[in-house]
C-alpha cells in the first residue's frame, strides 16, 4: 500500500506484478471525472492521513491474500490536488486464474473506499467546493452525497 | 474522571473546528464519549456510524476506552477512490 503525491503510472506498477506463474492480471484505475451529482467538477483534492491509511490498506491487502489465492497485490492512492482525467487510485493483482483476480481486485477497491482515512474535496467550475461522502453511498454504487462549503 | 486528551480533526471536521488538533481535559470513558462531547466543535450532524475513530494511530471502535495522554483522531465519513 502506497500513498503518493506524484502521478500514478499504471504501466510501471504493472511490471512489478509480473510472474511466470500468473495466468491473470486484473487492475482497477479510478479516474477524476468532470462531473458529480449534476455539478461540473474542475479539480479534486485528496486529504490522506497516511499513518493510518497505510496500515489499514495493508490490512485490506492481507485480507485479500487470505480470501483468494493471489500471487502479487499492490495498491496506490494519490494525495493532493488532482486534475480531471488523472488516476486517483490503482489496484493490481495477479493470480493463476482470472476468477480470483477479478474478485480480489473488486474486494480491495471496495474496502479501500470505505475504510481508509481519505477524504476528497471537489472544486466546482462555478467556484464553490464540497467534501464528498462516499461511505454512505458505497452500498448504492455510484450515488454520492456532497456537503458543500467554501 | 477527567483526563488530558489530544484530539485531532480531519477534512470537514477540521474546517468546522477551526483547528487540526487541540489538547482538552475531558470527563470521558470511550472514544464515543469524545465524539459526543465535541459534536458542536466539529459541527457534525452525521450519525456516529458514518464516522470513524483511531486512537494513537490505530483504528478503534467507538466503545474503545480512552486513557490519559491518548491521541484521539476523529474521522468524518471517508471518501477514498
Amino acid at each position: 500500500m502506497k500513498i503518493t503525491a506524484d502521478s500514478i503510472e499504471p504501466d510501471k506498477l504493472r511490471d512489478d506484478l509480473l510472474d511466470r506463474g500468473a495466468g491473470a492480471y486484473v487492475s482497477f484505475e479510478g479516474w477524476i471525472r468532470d462531473h458529480n451529482d449534476g455539478q461540473k467538477v474542475q479539480r479534486l483534492e485528496y486529504e490522506v492521513y497516511e499513518p493510518v491509511a497505510i496500515k489499514e490498506g495493508e490490512k485490506v491487502i492481507e485480507e485479500a491474500k487470505k480470501k483468494f489465492p493471489l500471487l502479487h497485490v499492490a495498491c496506490v492512492h494519490r494525495s493532493g490536488l488532482l486534475e480531471i482525467g488523472e488516476c486517483a487510485v490503482w489496484v493490481g493483482v495477479t493470480s493463476a486464474h482470472r476468477d480470483e483476480a477479478f474478485a480480489a481486485c473488486r474486494y480491495i477497491i471496495d474496502q479501500v473506499k470505505v475504510r481508509l482515512p481519505i477524504w476528497k474535496k471537489e472544486h466546482y467550475v462555478e467556484g464553490h467546493s464540497g467534501w464528498v461522502n462516499c461511505e454512505r453511498c458505497a452500498e448504492h454504487g455510484h450515488k454520492h452525497s456532497v456537503v458543500t462549503g467554501n | 474522571m477527567t483526563k488530558l486528551i489530544k484530539v485531532r480533526y480531519f477534512a470537514g471536521f477540521r474546517e468546522s473546528a477551526g483547528t487540526d488538533e487541540e489538547e482538552l481535559s475531558m470527563d470521558v470513558s470511550t472514544a464515543g464519549d469524545v465524539f459526543a462531547q465535541l459534536q458542536h466543535r466539529h459541527g457534525s450532524s452525521e450519525p456516529l456510524g458514518h464516522c470513524k475513530v483511531a486512537i494513537n494511530d490505530e483504528m478503534a471502535d467507538w466503545d474503545s476506552s480512552v486513557k490519559e495522554g491518548d491521541t484521539v483522531l476523529l474521522f468524518p465519513p471517508v471518501a477514498g477512490g
